[in-house]
């Protein structure tokens, strides 16, 4: 895998995580794969994906069973959308607004793009 | 654990290398060893190992004095040197010889590193190329299951897909009672499997930290136009744009650029080092 944005690579590997999740790979109760799998699988320092599960189970993401492994949480899906909402409605929003703002660009604009596209991916 | 201290060295004629050198280097971790050419790594490395003795001083390894190469020091430790000459014999008389020295040798493990590199037991050494052999000491040494593992420059020479398969390796074996240290030039190949940074220059460590230490701290752009000069600790030319490495403010780690780190660190130390001076942060 290629880290190329400027977070740290163990939030980088959390937002494949979260990726996982959101698109359904994993499910609440599923046993993810151990600490070392992933490091093995992003060819980093089991250390760092160490910090990726610790930051997980921090947010109440996946929880530990001692000696058997990782698992998503029960309410592990909706914890993650309410994680990336607030990522997304404090980091993307506002560049993304400031964009609107430098092209001109009116809400009736984006009303119209966005059913556009939500027409177009249904 | 391995603990380095007061070491003195110095080759025959030339002037002194190490003085008061202090080092101590923790199981669990992957420590990337860096400087420039002539910096003293690979003398260090050696000094660890017992290949070369300290004009006073005393490394420590799991308890052992290193120079005085104790068999059951030595048989926790394997050194994959830069360069090497292997002797024209196969891949499985090099291990029946050599493997019987390592009390923890698998040749399971073995095996499965050799199939995982491509490489076949009845080929014979001399008929490799330069990074057939150097993969192949890679796997011998990672199977010794050696606690400490020196790798000087073990990227060298690997085609891409055995640097991706070097990584995937070492990532699986590092365990907590393991030390592995890589001298290398080539930070980019092994920028996400090292954990503590060791920098090293006309004998002295001039730089020894964590990599959360340093993406707490630390953080690196690649375009500095707009960013105040006061948060600014190194700045270069990239492609025609300002890069470098400026103070953490945004309280969101960072990713570690290890090459622009170890310019940074080249070119001014202390300004680089203030950064840690507070440093309370727990691994």
């Amino acid at each position: 895998m290629e880290f190329k944005e400027n977070q740290a690579i163990y939030l980088q590997i959390a937002n494949r995580f979260f990726e996982n999740i959101l698109k359904g790979k994993w499910a609440s109760g599923d046993k993810i794969p151990s600490i070392r799998d992933m490091a093995v699988e992003f060819e980093v320092n089991p250390n760092t994906t160490m910090r990726t599960f610790n930051y997980l189970q921090e947010k109440g993401i996946i929880y530990n069973k001692r000696g058997i492994g990782y698992f998503l949480a029960d309410d592990g899906l909706e914890k993650t959308i309410a994680l990336k909402k607030e990522q997304f409605i404090e980091e993307d929003l506002p560049v993304f607004f400031k964009t609107m703002q430098l092209l001109g660009l009116s809400f009736e604009d984006l009303k119209a793009y966005f059913s556009k596209y939500s027409g177009a991916s249904v | 654990m391995i603990a380095l201290n007061d070491i003195h060295f110095r080759y025959k004629k030339k002037k002194q290398l190490f003085e008061n050198l202090n080092l101590s280097l923790q199981p669990g971790f992957i420590y990337g060893l860096l400087g420039k050419n002539g910096a003293g790594k690979s003398s260090l490395l050696k000094l660890i190992s017992g290949l070369l003795y300290p004009d006073s001083g005393e490394c420590r390894v799991f308890g052992y004095d290193a120079s005085a190469r104790k068999p059951a020091m030595l048989q926790d430790i394997y050194l994959v040197p830069e360069e090497f000459n292997l002797p024209p014999i196969s891949l499985a008389t090099f291990v029946n010889i050599n493997s019987v020295f390592y009390s923890k040798f698998s040749h399971n493990q073995l095996q499965a590193y050799l199939a995982e590199f491509e490489l076949q037991e009845e080929d014979k050494l001399s008929t490799l190329s330069y990074g057939q052999k150097k993969k192949f000491l890679i796997a011998f040494g990672l199977a010794t299951n050696a606690r400490l593992l020196i790798l000087d420059e073990p990227t060298n020479g690997l085609d891409i897909p055995s640097k991706s398969q070097f990584r995937k390796i070492m990532a699986a074996s590092l365990d907590e009672d393991k030390i592995i240290v890589i001298s290398t030039h080539q930070v980019r190949d092994l920028e996400n499997l090292i954990d503590n940074i060791v920098v090293l220059e006309h004998g002295n460590i001039i730089f020894n930290q964590n990599i959360a230490a340093i993406s707490e701290r630390l953080a690196f752009e690649y375009n500095l136009a707009g960013i105040p000069e006061g948060e600014v600790l190194y700045a270069e030319e990239l492609q025609g744009r300002k890069a470098g490495i400026v103070k953490n403010l945004s309280g969101q780690d960072s990713r570690v650029d290890l090459e622009l780190l170890f310019n940074g660190i080249i070119k001014n130390a202390p300004v680089i080092n203030e950064q840690f001076a507070k440093l309370n942060y727990e691994y």
